[in-house]
């Protein structure tokens, strides 16, 4: 490589901006991209991240500035076209082909081919099986995309884009749904991509692994620049305060915990072929964290225990009561709620208002004679609004316009509408921004302040040190662990997620 | 690397294993559909030996011709998680057209050209309004239905084709056969292997299939979804437009709405043979064999002197029968993606 390509960019953006409507999504932002260098993009949800990461991809065209290949101006005219000039992108969702196999998945576009133009399967499948063993995935290439956990979409997502060997690699929030070795064999990746010259754009709200891995940071709040700088030399809280604007008080909020009477007992609770013989018990007035690794079956106990996936043998009482097996409704009745891990497919419906989605929990509840009342929906919504501090322009807004923190906002609230005794959330923080975290945070240690009972999963270790009374840790369908708040540290939870504990 | 390579290899047979089953699955619709066929021939066969004969196959395989084409055009689109209710009109506007042409002393190569032209005209039109203007699927190919329809009576006036119209070769070519197969299904055979090799072994085919399964990952993807569904349209209304002309030349006989309501026939076979309505998934092969027991259901119980009448509810329960399969099946291969990923999980 020459002194000039090393100084000068491969990909970058030049003063630009985008609008959707009246929201100035990007304003005048300027981002560099050198290869062999790992650049990271830090901000809340909601400072422009996402549209940054599509207006890279080809998905957004910029409204003004320009998009600079090479020194050279170029438009990306659609995915195709950013593909063609080498950029690859891994999005925060995964998005794949359910009924294609894996490896379909991956080469969709440019499978390899045979003399005849055909498509060569062999070769394919190979290729796939080769990234698979780069990523250090157990994946099978011909099984169907449909039915794969978060954790192995997002590896499918990962090998996609690696098997595109673009010069410019964007990650948004890879991270977000994988493990401890699975992040640590992807960062290996990555390293390996660098030393290559490849330029690297990676997003992540685990501030500990942009240190790790980047060398260059850029921040933006509400769509604006706010630094560009080295890595080396600054402090977790330098960061946060450029991505905040402001010091946050302490991450996590200290409370002094009576656990009252138990709310939620789980007794030997199996599910063939999914988790087996899992009891614990939840108390009022207290956090117990679900923690293990991705696929441990953590969220598949909190679907049975809430009714949606029937349950082969076992018994969940709530409050003294027993709940029948595969009932949501019955669960709901006995004062039980769910925040789901994937809040755009399973708690909310995306197309609908801020208000509909608040109240669709207590239709019954907002019903005068056989109509619902619009004025009682509204006045739910506007109620639990302002009590979680939801940022929003009108609550007639669909949910779909909203950052996602603001969006896990609203999936509490229409929990906590129904005025639950139990409050299950999985990965409550998970693709959310640091000042929102901290505000979920807190909401939680005031629920259980009120004598709620929370059950809570997490993949974020410090979140569950943070939070927890308890830790229950899972393991490969079993529960390993229960370990008391005193006891509880990153060694002794992870020993025991990763099967190693006594 | 090493310890992760054995890990990897270690867990490989049994995900093919469950890979393997769940491909025996999905193959098992065309074996059932196989399966009903052989039993449908058999009982019928027992009750009439004449249903078996050389002519009773050959009168089943030209009835099966035509329908086996829309369908064959029909998979494609369905395929993309659309559909084309126009087909039946396009039949029927493309057979009185070209018999006119004919009728007016056209020559036999340009009338089929014109024929394949109009089809692949209203295909057009089906593609651009779906694919460029975004109107759902369902409504749009429901008002070209009526438009082409409206057409086709326009041009009709009332007045009918008869086989003296017609080019001799055309009339041969809709009677005769070859090694006493008919043409016909020699037709549409060759257009299905030809359809079902694009399908499945060349990219542009694959990406129908990426499309139907989830349009926002094929965008992302770099998939052209607008021009693959134009092309889909365009597939289904050329096809549409050779079975216009098979129609034409079989029957000789051709009145303004030939083919009417052939477009709900044709989804069902579609459905019946195992492409899923809501896209992704399915062949064209499933979707002949469909329209080949649809045809045979039909024969049958003319066969079996039973009311006529009978079909369309026969038609209907196993188009109930299909659905209930696909979704009992669907979640058996859940179960089994379960088991699967608890063996391969953490």
């Amino acid at each position: 490589m020459s002194e000039a390509e090393a100084s000068r960019p491969i990909l970058a953006l030049k003063g630009v901006s985008k609008s959707f409507g009246a929201v100035r999504a990007l304003r005048d932002v300027s981002l560099e991209l050198f290869g062999g260098e790992a650049h990271a993009l830090a901000g809340e949800n909601g400072a422009g991240k996402s549209t940054l990461v599509k207006t890279l991809a080809g998905v957004h065209r910029p409204d003004g500035g320009e998009i600079l290949l090479d020194g050279e101006p170029v438009v990306f005219d659609g995915p195709a076209a950013a593909q063609a000039a080498g950029v690859a992108v891994i999005y925060q969702e995964p998005t794949l082909f359910p009924d294609l196999s894996v490896a379909e998945n991956i080469f969709m576009g440019r499978q390899p081919r045979t003399g005849l133009r055909r498509i060569d399967r062999k070769a394919m499948r190979a290729r796939t099986a080769a990234l698979f063993q780069r990523l250090g995935v157990g994946l099978d290439p011909g099984q169907p995309a449909r039915g794969l956990s978060i954790a192995d979409q997002q590896l499918v997502e990962i090998a996609k884009a690696l098997s595109r060997d673009a010069r410019v690699l964007v990650m948004d929030e890879p991270t977000a749904a994988l493990s401890g070795n699975e992040v640590a064999r992807l960062f290996g990746v990555v390293e390996a991509l660098r030393e290559q010259g490849r330029a690297v754009l990676f997003i992540s709200h685990r501030l500990d692994e942009i240190f790790e891995l980047c060398q260059r940071v850029t921040t933006l709040r509400d769509g604006v620049r706010i630094a560009g700088e080295p890595v080396a030399g600054l402090t977790h809280e330098d960061l946060i305060r450029r991505m905040v604007g402001r010091d946050l008080g302490a991450l996590y909020p200290g409370r002094q915990t009576a656990p009252g009477e138990v709310a939620l007992k789980v007794e030997r609770l199996t599910r063939e072929g999914v988790f087996t013989d899992v009891s614990f018990e939840v108390r009022r007035g207290e956090i117990a964290a679900l923690a293990g690794l991705v696929g441990a079956g953590r969220s598949e106990v909190a679907r049975a225990v809430f009714g949606i996936d029937r349950f082969d043998a076992g018994k969940v009482t709530v409050n003294g009561a027993r709940l029948p097996a595969a009932s949501p409704t019955a669960a709901m009745a006995a004062g039980l709620a769910l925040v789901p891990e994937d809040r755009r497919q399973q708690g909310l419906v995306m197309e609908m208002s801020i208000e509909r989605n608040i109240g669709l929990t207590g239709l019954s509840s907002l019903r005068r004679g056989p109509v619902i009342s619009r004025a009682a929906e509204r006045a739910r919504a506007t109620d639990w609004a302002l009590r979680l501090q939801l940022k929003f322009a009108r609550l007639g807004d669909g949910v779909g316009v909203l950052s996602g923190g603001n969006q896990q906002k609203v999936v509490l609230a229409k929990w906590l509408a129904t005025n639950p005794s139990v409050l299950i959330v999985d990965e409550p923080t998970r693709g959310i921004d640091v000042g929102t975290k901290a505000e979920v945070h807190r909401l939680l240690s005031e629920l259980a302040g009120q004598g709620i009972a929370v059950l809570m999963i997490s993949s974020d270790l410090p979140e569950v040190l943070g939070m927890a009374d308890r830790v229950l840790v899972m393991h490969e369908g079993r529960l390993t662990a229960e370990i008391p708040r005193a006891a509880a540290t990153e060694e002794s939870v992870m020993a025991a997620a990763t099967g190693r504990a006594a | 690397m090493s310890g992760p390579g054995v890990a990897a290899e270690a867990a490989t047979p049994a995900a093919r294993g469950a890979a393997g089953s769940v491909a025996a699955i999905l193959r098992a619709r065309e074996l059932s559909l196989v399966a009903a066929l052989v039993v449908l021939i058999g009982v019928t066969t027992a009750v009439n030996g004449n249903f078996l004969s050389a002519q009773g196959v050959t009168d089943i395989l030209l009835n099966t011709s035509i329908l086996l084409l829309l369908a064959v055009g029909q998979s494609a689109v369905v395929i993309t998680r659309n559909i084309d209710l126009s087909v039946g009109s396009v039949v029927g506007l493309v057979a009185f057209a070209v018999g006119d042409f004919y009728a007016a002393g056209g020559g036999l190569v340009p009338g089929l050209l014109l024929g394949v032209a109009v089809g692949a005209g209203c295909g057009l039109v089906n593609g651009l309004l779906v694919s460029f203007l975004r109107v759902p699927a369902l409504v749009v190919t429901l008002g070209t239905l009526y438009v082409i329809q409206g057409v086709d009576h326009y041009i009709a006036h009332g007045r009918q084709i008869n086989a003296v119209d017609l080019p001799p070769s055309l009339l041969h070519l809709g009677n005769g056969a070859v090694l006493g197969v008919p043409y016909l299904p020699l037709i549409a055979v060759l257009v299905m292997f030809a359809f079902g090799h694009y399908l499945r072994s060349y990219p542009s085919g694959r990406e129908f299939y990426a499309i139907g399964s989830s349009p926002e990952a094929a965008r992302l993807a770099g998939v052209p979804v607008r021009r693959r569904v134009l092309t889909a349209y365009l597939i289904s209304g050329s096809l549409a437009g050779v079975g216009g002309l098979l129609w034409l030349a079989r029957f000789g006989t051709v009145i303004a709405d030939s083919a009417n309501g052939w477009e709900l026939t044709v989804v069902s076979a579609v459905v019946v043979g195992g492409v899923a309505i809501t896209g992704g998934v399915g062949s064209v092969y499933g979707a002949a064999l469909g329209a080949l027991l649809l045809t045979t259901i039909g024969g049958a119980l003319v066969v079996l002197r039973v009311n006529p009448f009978w079909e369309q509810a026969i038609t209907g329960a196993l188009l109930l029968l299909a659905i209930s399969v696909d979704r009992v099946l669907a979640l058996r291969v859940a179960r089994l993606l379960r088991r699967r990923n608890v063996r391969h999980g953490s």
